[in-house]
């Protein structure tokens, strides 16, 4: 193959052997796949001087290609459930994975809340199943090239159809317990139909000191008056590399929220790309982003306002401390007939030391002429006077600084909904600043 | 109680305070006026212990421990309160969340037990009572959105809850209506004791018709230029400040 030339690094070349060695083994019929990996094989791992990547370079990052992992035994995968905490209080429909596998047992598919309709991907895709057109709603998305890794290796994952209200959140829990690194590439795909709403809860958890590569990516579809409410926590090990893609296409007249909260991961990269594909539909997306040590965090956005009279808000809140990185790329592109548009994307991020560093970089792309849209990135240290009230009332500084920061990450949380979660996340944050005191 | 010896202090190379004296005993109130620029919050910052002034001679003493060498907080468990002339707003910390960590962390700093949630509760709102302080304004992040005198009002609900030995009043009457003033002279009277010394810093004798000063020193370019009793206040507010100004200028 022509393009198999073009490969310089070693990762790269290791990632033309697993595909070449896992995809016959792959459920499906390959064609998607092939296509795929055809298309990143063309460019290969993004570095900094493709744009979308400058800020972080995955051909510098990625120096080895973890295996991917196989499926877990059922003791395995009990053992690494009953080990999971990430938003373990929340009373919630368990959809739970293993290094990248669906637990099938952990869910009776006799007893499902009503509405819910829950497929396994590996089957789906080996057998064939209706809803698999509807993978990739997002075609842009196929453009790029961390989607395009997980189109190619996705092994597994879940199809899920909402048909109507939902109570209770459905929690797709991912734990990778593997002692040694593993790549894992899973997809998800959730149908909310006309009407319906649910609470959509995602967490990702993996285990310490190993170089674990996961991939995934939710795909949601969300029809005319849906409301969707989504929260994602990134809990990764501490030397993970964590790539994720939320996908969403969002109908007329609906509610989209969505959180992602990083915590984790050595190296991680968030990418949303939302369209709002009807009118009158409302998005927010949101992010709080802990970062200590030489940890990286992007948050990438990309919001296509489809059809006119949308409105959607962004605000992202990093926390950097020590030699941290954060990234926040965040686009809205108004075409032009999306009059009526109102945009607001703001990105502020506070640095407690030296030495840390923040990338923001906000755009717009406007064809419309009749739109509302504005954005806004700050970057800055603790106010000095704020932190001398706190103290002059008696909180030591580590206290007074973490009042503020907590302060500052709390009006991303404000948004979600379910009172259990946010108490939950709040609780993440608190730890978060207990572990630096 | 507090004693201050030949304090000198700058900021930016500008020299502030210049050889200030002062002592206060336990149980007085003692009123410091003096006009614009003479260094009165200056005084107040750094007996609190902020960090941007630069302190190049001299010593503060609060029952003899040198406050000059605690942070902040240390001052705070220690007895000092100031209430600020321009408390500032924290959006996002609610006042609640706010004054239990203030009364837990003093508490911590001192050896006691934190307080309850009841107990902390119940204090709060008798405080609050007296000093008209509606509930809902606590449920609100803190000083956010709050008029001038609600901030001033808040200040003096987290003194009489922290119940500090040594309080700074730095310009409380300023930005105050008739009512507010009323309010705030009664709360900060309410808390005088024969354990507890206060500082009232103010450029107007009208703040001490409500809260009346067992003496009053007059502040003029970083220096204690005059003390007198309470009789001190009126004689300033008939002749102003001229005097000193001239003095200088000769």
């Amino acid at each position: 193959m022509a393009d198999v030339t073009l490969m310089k690094t070693p990762a790269e070349t290791a990632l033309v052997q697993a595909f070449e060695s896992a995809k016959t083994a792959l459920p499906g019929d390959g064609e998607s796949r092939a296509q795929a990996f055809e298309h990143f094989a063309q460019q290969g791992l993004p570095h900094r001087r493709v744009e979308e990547f400058k800020y972080t370079d995955l051909r510098a990052l990625l120096r080895e290609v973890a295996p991917f992992a196989g499926t877990p035994s059922a003791e395995e995968a009990k053992a690494a459930l009953a080990g999971a905490k990430a938003l373990a209080g929340v009373d919630a429909l368990q959809v739970p994975f293993v290094n990248g596998h669906f637990v099938r047992d952990a869910v009776d598919f006799h007893a499902l809340p009503e509405n819910v309709e829950i497929v396994p991907l590996a089957e789906a895709l080996a057998n064939g199943h209706d809803w698999l057109a509807k993978l990739s709603p997002v075609k842009w998305a196929n453009d790029n090239p961390v989607y395009q890794l997980n189109t190619s290796f996705m092994a597994d994952g879940v199809m899920i159809r909402i048909a109507g209200p939902v109570e209770a959140p459905v929690h797709l829990r991912f734990v990778t317990s593997a002692t040694s690194a593993v790549a894992t590439a899973t997809r998800i795909l959730v149908v909310v139909e006309e009407g319906a709403s649910v609470t959509l809860l995602e967490t990702h958890e993996s285990t310490d000191g190993a170089n674990h590569q996961p991939n995934d990516v939710v795909e949601l579809i969300a029809g005319d008056r849906t409301n969707v409410q989504h929260v994602r926590v990134n809990a990764e090990g501490n030397k993970a590399l964590a790539l994720s893609t939320l996908a969403a296409k969002i109908g007329g007249e609906a509610l989209f929220n969505s959180i992602n909260v990083t915590a984790g991961a050595a190296t991680s990269r968030h990418q949303v790309f939302a369209i709002l594909d009807g009118e009158n539909t409302n998005l927010r997306v949101n992010g709080t982003t802990m970062l200590k040590g030489t940890q990286h965090g992007d948050s990438t956005l990309v919001v296509e306002h489809a059809a006119p009279h949308c409105e959607s808000r962004e605000l992202f809140k990093t926390v950097i401390d020590n030699e941290a990185t954060g990234v926040f790329q965040g686009k809205i592109i108004v075409p032009h007939h999306a009059q009526k548009t109102d945009g607001r994307m703001m990105s502020a991020a506070l640095l407690l030391e030296e030495g840390g560093a923040m990338n923001n970089k906000p755009e717009l792309e406007i064809f419309a002429d009749d739109v509302q849209c504005a954005h806004g990135a700050t970057c800055g240290q603790l106010d000095e006077d704020l932190l001398f009230y706190l103290m002059a009332r008696g909180l030591p500084k580590k206290e007074a600084e973490s009042l503020l920061v907590q302060a500052f990450l709390g009006e991303a949380l404000e948004f979600v909904e379910n009172e259990a979660v946010r108490e939950s996340l709040v609780g993440t944050v608190e730890g978060w600043l207990k572990a630096r005191a | 109680m507090l004693e201050i010896k030949n304090l000198v202090v700058q900021i930016e190379d500008k020299r502030i305070l210049n050889g200030l004296n002062l002592t206060v005993n336990k149980g007085e109130v003692a009123a410091i006026m003096g006009p614009n620029g003479s260094g009165k919050s200056t005084l107040s910052y750094v007996i609190a212990g902020k960090e941007d002034y630069e302190i190049l001679d001299g010593e503060i003493l609060l029952d003899g421990e040198n406050l000059l060498e605690m942070e902040p907080d240390q001052r705070a468990a220690a007895g000092v309160f100031l209430a600020f002339q321009y408390p500032l707003e924290i959006p996002g910390v609610a006042s609640m969340t706010f004054l239990k960590a203030a009364i837990n962390a003093q508490r911590k700093a001192r050896g006691e037990d934190e307080l309850t949630t009841p107990d902390f509760i119940k204090r709060v709102n008798a405080a609050a009572t007296q000093l008209e302080i509606p509930k809902d304004m606590l449920k609100r992040a803190l000083n956010v959105g709050f008029s001038g005198g609600e901030k001033k009002r808040m200040e003096i609900l987290q003194m009489a809850l922290l119940q500090p030995s040594f309080c700074i009043l730095d310009e409380t009457d300023s930005g105050l209506d008739i009512d507010a003033l009323r309010i705030v002279s009664e709360g900060v009277n309410a808390l005088r004791s024969p354990d507890r010394a206060f500082l009232v810093i103010t450029h107007y004798q009208r703040l001490l018709n409500h809260i009346v000063p067992d003496t009053v020193h007059v502040m003029h370019g970083g220096r204690i230029v005059r003390s007198g009793g309470k009789e001190l206040a009126l004689e300033l507010e008939a002749n102003g400040y001229a005097d000193y100004r001239e003095s200088e200028a000769a």
